[in-house]
């Protein structure tokens, strides 16, 4: 059920410094769990979340096992022009996901 | 251990003053119990992990499904009217089985019956998606579970539940959640037991689970035998439990540490 919630503001003036909020869902599997037969979880983690603006890398984390279920961001960044944000997150077993939303400056 | 033995003890001391009833204008949800990151984390719909089985709840109650080739939204159109304080009214009493079924199982007798499907497992994602997404519709509503007097013998079987002592620790839920939700428990704060938020986020859990889930974690917590998915007594505790918290607002998706 991968989805992504994003949260930027549709309208900013330019030079304000504007917030913005992702919410990935995903199980964040360590790796170090064992199941009730002691066999070893396998690690399923996102490894990589990037945010571009305009083609342009703007934010960029890498994750580790020890990161929550559901890895939620927030960052903040100065609205310069209007724009689109694209958002990319990557992980284990070809773990692939983006979502994109768009900010008019004015 | 010997400190958890301690608290026990101190528990059961306690507990022999006897369970009295919180009165009305005492009733306060988890919610107020939580630190303030938590609580802007549930109220904060793109922060509060549970909005995304609500998202997913969404893309299934539109989607066809089965042999009738029917969707929920084919019958119950749009939920953001139709099941507006449906969440509230439930456990609700089943005419076909003469009990009452709560939130999940009415979801699942519906896809039995006019879906012709199969019913979701007991806290798989998609029984827990259609649930968060139709109780969210009734977020803010009060809780009026219980108003059906055909409901009133189990209520009184649920509270009789709710007040027995069980299990090695041999506590009952008033020993905490009536005379002692003031206190704390190894640290975490014992609340009064309502629940008006499920089905619910709990960060222990890393996930969205059930009240179900949860009575059978404190069950578990007694040391009790846990009663299995879609007993009946876990049935007519959420319904004792509900009917207890009636006014009180709901929170679906809540979450809670």
């Amino acid at each position: 059920m991968a989805s992504a919630l994003i949260n930027v503001p549709a309208k900013a003036k330019r030079g304000d410094i504007i917030e913005i909020k992702t919410l990935m869902s995903h199980i964040m599997e360590s790796g170090y769990r064992h199941k009730a037969s002691g066999e070893a979880v396998p690690r399923d983690i996102i490894t990589s979340f990037t945010c571009h603006f305009n083609g342009a890398e703007i934010f960029r984390a890498d994750l580790f096992p020890a990161i929550a279920a559901n890895p939620f961001f927030s960052f903040f960044t100065t609205a310069t022009e209007s724009g689109k944000f694209e958002f990319e997150w990557i992980g284990d077993k070809g773990f692939s996901e983006t979502a994109s939303a768009s900010i008019s400056v004015e | 251990m010997r400190f958890l033995g301690a608290i026990a003890t101190a528990l059961l001391v306690v507990g022999a003053v006897g369970a009295a009833e919180i009165p009305l204008a005492e009733r306060r949800s988890g919610y107020s119990f939580m630190k303030p990151d938590t609580k802007t984390m549930q109220d904060d719909d793109t922060a509060n992990p549970g909005m995304l089985w609500v998202l997913n709840g969404e893309t299934l109650w539109n989607r066809k499904t089965s042999a009738a080739d029917k969707a929920c939204a084919d019958c119950h159109g749009n939920a953001r009217a139709s099941m507006k304080g449906v969440a509230a009214r439930y456990p609700a009493f089943d005419k076909a089985t003469g009990r009452p079924i709560d939130l999940e199982q009415r979801i699942n007798s519906c896809r039995t019956n006019h879906q012709q499907a199969t019913p979701l497992p007991f806290e798989s994602r998609e029984l827990l998606s259609l649930t968060a997404f139709v109780a969210r519709q009734s977020q803010g509503a009060p809780i009026e579970t219980g108003a059906d007097p055909q409901l009133a013998p189990f209520v009184a079987k649920g509270r009789e539940l709710y007040m027995q002592r069980q299990g090695q620790l041999n506590l009952g839920c008033a020993n905490c959640h009536d005379d002692n939700w003031d206190k704390r428990l190894a640290g975490a704060a014992i609340t009064q037991g309502h629940p008006t938020g499920y089905p619910l986020y709990r960060l222990e859990w890393q996930s969205l689970g059930s009240l179900q889930r949860r009575l059978r974690a404190c069950i578990t917590g007694i040391r009790a035998q846990a009663h299995d998915y879609g007993a009946p007594e876990l049935v007519e505790l959420e319904l004792y439990l509900m009917s207890r918290a009636r006014g009180m607002a709901m929170e679906a998706p809540a979450v809670r540490p």
